[in-house]
């Protein structure tokens, strides 16, 4: 059962093969017998779970119940959960109980999700590896000796070894799609402003943008029709119309255009990740699309300016964890200097504070001109490129990540090598474009993602195009060894 | 040598709206502490801020009031730095484009000319929370009630030369936002504030002397002591041939001194970017003709029409159309008094404003209403009472003992205009005082005047005030001549 769908567990609650509770307690096992060894949960939520289990049933029962009531999800640890711990990957939110849901988690509980717990991740979604976790690094199911990727890591460990069927991420620089591409699961991150941010906690607030992390692409798909829509909380969410994700997913590909950028093919992506990504859009052509070069000639910029504004835009959002109101305060602090400087220099680890300095020094009097602002304007290039290739191209292939999974500690000390393997993942949050990663195959027993951008609010194209290419291909259903 | 004094001011104007600027919490004042802060006032993790429509539309009435250009975009910033009661670390304020562009405003001078003072710019921010420093012992208590109520900061150009023009303009951008209602105005709950730019230059001088920030300053007469005495202070520092530093300062109302708070080095970088959690404030002009649409009469405007339609004097209709709500209470009252304005100016501006003052009171709080008023200088218009007596009048009807004509009647203050019995008294009085007689008599006629007022005097007493003055005075004369 655990290898199951959406689609499949909602068939078998439906046809009552099987009750929320059995399924929820099914997983809930799966959870903490797999959790010492893969740490992709922060908190189990066992009672809770239960209990909501036993009250979907009895929706069931009663009627009163949606497709999806009675099915368990993991929650990134950056969603705030009313009444349950929301750590956000860091000791300076370890004593944190929001007293409010998000608006995402909101909207699952209203579906009537069960919330199996809250997954690991980089602290503050800062990183790539989930190495900067204050609860430990998360492990890769396809070999715990490697990361599952970041910054949402948790999250793709945990539905990569079925300990959940589905999970929510948040993606700023590709933290989504690149644990998605390395532990082989199907990662959306959505147009910017598509899903509410409110709830979610900021790292880089124009960059943020929560998605699913699932199986497969109409999983993905289900979630969103759950998630995605206006919310007058946040201002910067999209007054726009939402799609029903499932709907085109059967549609024909027949006379898809695909742009493939000479820049995400060339230097810096291993000869092996290239070969399999060529063979991912080789099946996409065997579907009836069709595809040609195209350039983003700004690519290389893209890293620089996404290392100023989301360190310059976390700099700011950090500021509220100062140990005044919530969250962690230094013992005995003698003055207010002293309560500020050794509550966030103790609360917070290495990579955050890397991150904030970076950031405050880029906004600072003399330096804002030349990183901030510059780095916006990049921004503008970055978007226009894409525009541009759109014009000739409905959507735009290439690989997720410029490798597979890499060993625990092999890049923590590296931070810019770390950077940089973010290539091909930030000019899409730069740009607050949608974006999807699928597995697409396996270098060395570890997962490949092929990554699939849209133009704005193209949800439903990626996730069709997702689907087909699931229907043609099996790596989707590959299960690492030792989670069957 | 001689001095020129250089005075800009900063006001912040507490817009009156029910809700906070970005959550939805309420902003009413003295709550018990941290009831009216919710999870965004408090800065909670993942929490993001709305704007309040409301409060746009304020700010917009006021840009319009001041004739001041109303951008089509205005952009929200971040002003970084660390105070325990500024809950996100930062405060949502604007930076490069503010709500309201330049405008303008006119101030009278005591010689009566008029000033045009600039406004440089008005900008919305949020207000931060409290410290509290008494009553938690080693700690500090922080309340955050305050914390995101809206604020127009409204910031003058240079354009002052000493401290009762910046009390003119202070008193009259008070006087523009209470007529707006877009601001209560009470300065003691801190409401309406300033902070104070102030240089000294040597007259004649083009460039500008360095400058001291006297910070949050809470009353009309604070503003005008605490630039008095910072300008003293910093012609002391240049004419013993020192160097005034640029800095902060806070003044004492208790001591009359301004103190340092801190200096320009200590200044924060508040590091200002766009805040990404807010999307530019775009403002069509449609919306710009519906609020002008809403404008009211303004305090300018108001006293033109009294001088022209009432005949009052400049002076007594910029009195009357300073507060918003005096100029009702005094058009209410001219209505009462069957359109008599001179006379409703004077009660206003002389024995209503001198009781009200005496008992601290504002005139939305006078116990003699704009009706009452008027029904009294109706009755002395039609010589029912003499001025004299409506001073018992006014007395009685101010210790709420009833409107004029009950109070007239029960204590039988009608004015005597029988001439019967004004000629009885006058007769009486003139064979009672054969010696007065003859010594008015005998007087040459510039000093008739004088001596007829014993006459009167004992005439009103007879008739204990009542005996219409007029009519006492013509009988006398006609009467003595004899």
């Amino acid at each position: 059962m655990h290898q199951s769908t959406l689609a499949q567990l909602s068939a078998a609650l439906e046809s009552k093969e099987i009750s929320s509770e059995e399924l929820t307690r099914l997983y809930l096992e799966r959870c903490k017998k797999f959790n010492d060894s893969l740490n992709c949960f922060i908190t189990i939520n066992e009672d809770e779970a239960i209990k909501k289990a036993k009250l979907a049933d009895q929706q069931r029962a009663e009627n009163k119940h949606t497709a999806l009531t009675g099915i368990p999800v993991a929650q990134k640890d950056i969603f705030c959960t009313n009444g349950i711990k929301t750590s956000c990957g860091s000791k300076m939110l370890d004593n944190f109980i929001a007293p409010y849901d998000a608006t995402v988690v909101e909207k699952m509980n209203a579906a009537g999700f069960i919330m199996l717990g809250k997954t690991n991740m980089d602290e503050f979604a800062m990183g790539s590896s989930n190495e900067t976790s204050f609860y430990g690094p998360v492990k890769n199911p396809w070999n715990t000796d490697y990361v599952p990727g970041g910054s949402s890591g948790g999250s793709a460990s945990a539905v990569a070894a079925r300990l959940t069927p589905i999970a929510t991420g948040t993606d700023t620089g590709g933290s989504i799609r690149q644990p998605a591409s390395l532990c082989g699961i199907t990662g959306l991150k959505p147009t910017y402003g598509r899903v509410s941010r409110y709830g979610m906690i900021a790292f880089a607030s124009s960059l943020d943008q929560g998605g699913p992390m699932a199986l497969t692409a109409e999983d993905a798909a289900l979630m969103m029709n759950v998630i995605a829509g206006f919310d007058e909380r946040d201002s910067t969410s999209a007054e726009q119309q939402v799609d029903d994700y499932t709907k085109n997913l059967n549609n024909s590909i027949e006379g898809l255009k695909i742009g493939l950028p000479k820049e995400y093919f060339g230097e810096g992506l291993d000869s092996n990740i290239a070969k399999i990504v060529e063979d991912g859009i080789k099946e996409l052509e065997k579907l009836g699309a069709t595809c040609k070069e195209i350039e983003l000639p700004n690519t290389e910029l893209s890293i620089p300016a996404y290392y100023v504004v989301a360190p310059a835009e976390c700099s700011s959002n950090l500021s509220r964890f100062d140990g005044v109101r919530f969250g962690y305060r230094c013992d005995d602090p003698k003055d207010l200097s002293d309560l500020y400087t050794r509550s966030r220099g103790e609360g917070f680890g290495k990579e955050v504070k890397r991150r904030i300095m970076i950031g405050a020094y880029v906004l600072s009097a003399g330096y804002y001109d030349a990183y901030y602002l510059k780095a916006q304007q990049i921004r503008h290039l970055i978007r226009d490129d894409f525009q541009n290739a759109f014009k000739d191209v409905d959507v735009i292939a290439g690989p997720t990540a410029t490798g597979t999974a890499f060993k625990l500690n092999e890049m923590i000390d590296d931070p810019v090598s770390m950077y940089l393997s973010d290539l091909y993942t930030v000019s899409v949050n730069l740009a607050g474009l949608p974006a999807i990663s699928v597995p697409a195959g396996f270098d060395n027993n570890l997962p490949v993602g092929l990554q699939l951008i849209g133009n704005y609010f193209e949800e439903s194209r990626l996730l069709n195009i997702a689907h087909q290419f699931q229907q043609a291909t099996d790596h989707h259903k590959a299960i690492p060894e030792g989670f069957e | 040598m001689e001095w020129e004094t250089v005075i800009g001011l900063e006001i912040h104007a507490q817009l009156a709206t029910k809700s906070k600027i970005f959550s939805g919490a309420a902003t009413t004042y003295g709550a018990e502490p941290n009831t009216q802060a919710c999870a965004v006032d408090l800065g909670l993790p993942g929490v993001l801020p709305v704007i309040n429509k409301e409060v746009v539309a304020k700010a917009v009435k006021f840009g319009l009031a001041i004739e001041a250009e109303i951008p089509p975009k205005s952009v929200f910033a971040r002003k970084n730095y660390f105070y325990p009661d500024l809950p996100k670390g930062y405060q949502i304020s604007q930076f490069e484009l503010p709500i309201v562009s330049t405008g303008h405003i006119d101030i009278q001078l005591e010689d009566g000319t008029t000033k045009r003072i600039g406004v440089t710019r008005a900008h919305l921010e949020e207000d931060a929370g409290k410290s509290m420093h008494e009553g938690f012992g080693d700690y500090t208590g922080i309340d955050l009630n305050r914390a995101g109520t809206p604020l127009l900061e409204i910031v003058s150009e240079p354009d002052m030369r000493n401290a009762k023009e910046a009390v003119a303009y202070m008193k009259k951008i008070h006087s523009i936002v209470r007529y707006l209602e877009i601001c209560d105005g009470n300065m003691q709950e801190g409401s309406f504030r300033c902070d104070a730019n102030v240089s000294v230059r040597p007259k004649g001088q083009e460039e500008f002397g360095t400058r001291a920030e006297l910070k949050n300053i809470n009353s009309f007469r604070f503003v005008e002591q605490a630039i008095n005495i910072e300008v003293e202070r910093q012609i002391d520092i240049l004419e013993d041939g020192g160097e005034v530093i640029q800095e902060t300062r806070l003044y004492d109302p208790n001591k009359n001194e301004t103190r340092s708070m801190r200096s320009k080095e200590e200044a924060n970088d508040y590091r200002y970017f766009p805040d990404p959690d807010l999307l530019p404030v775009e403002i069509e002009n449609s919306f710009i003709e519906q609020i002008r649409g809403q404008l009211p009469e303004l305090p300018d405007a108001k006293k033109q029409r009294f001088i022209d339609e009432f005949k009052l004097s400049e002076y007594d209709s910029g009195v009357l159309t300073a507060q918003k709500e005096m100029s009702d209470y005094f058009e209410t009252c001219v209505k009462a008094a069957d359109g008599e304005a001179k006379l409703s100016s004077n009660w206003i501006t002389g024995e209503l404003a001198a009781s009200l003052n005496k008992e601290n009171k504002d005139i939305t709080e006078s116990p003699v209403s704009a009706e009452m008023l008027g029904g009294m200088v109706k009755r002395i218009k039609d010589d029912t009472i003499s001025g004299k007596i409506a001073k018992q009048v006014f007395e009685a009807m101010w210790n709420g003992e009833g409107n004029a004509d009950s109070i007239i009647e029960s204590k039988g203050l009608k004015q005597v205009t029988d001439t019967g019995a004004i000629e009885k008294l006058v007769d009486d009085v003139i064979s009672n005082s054969p010696d007065q007689v003859a010594q008015y008599q005998a007087a040459p006629d510039d000093k008739k005047g004088k001596l007829i007022g014993y006459f009167v005097g004992q005439i009103m007493k007879q008739s204990q005030g009542k005996a219409n003055p007029k009519q006492v005075n013509e009988l006398l004369r006609k009467k003595l001549k004899i």
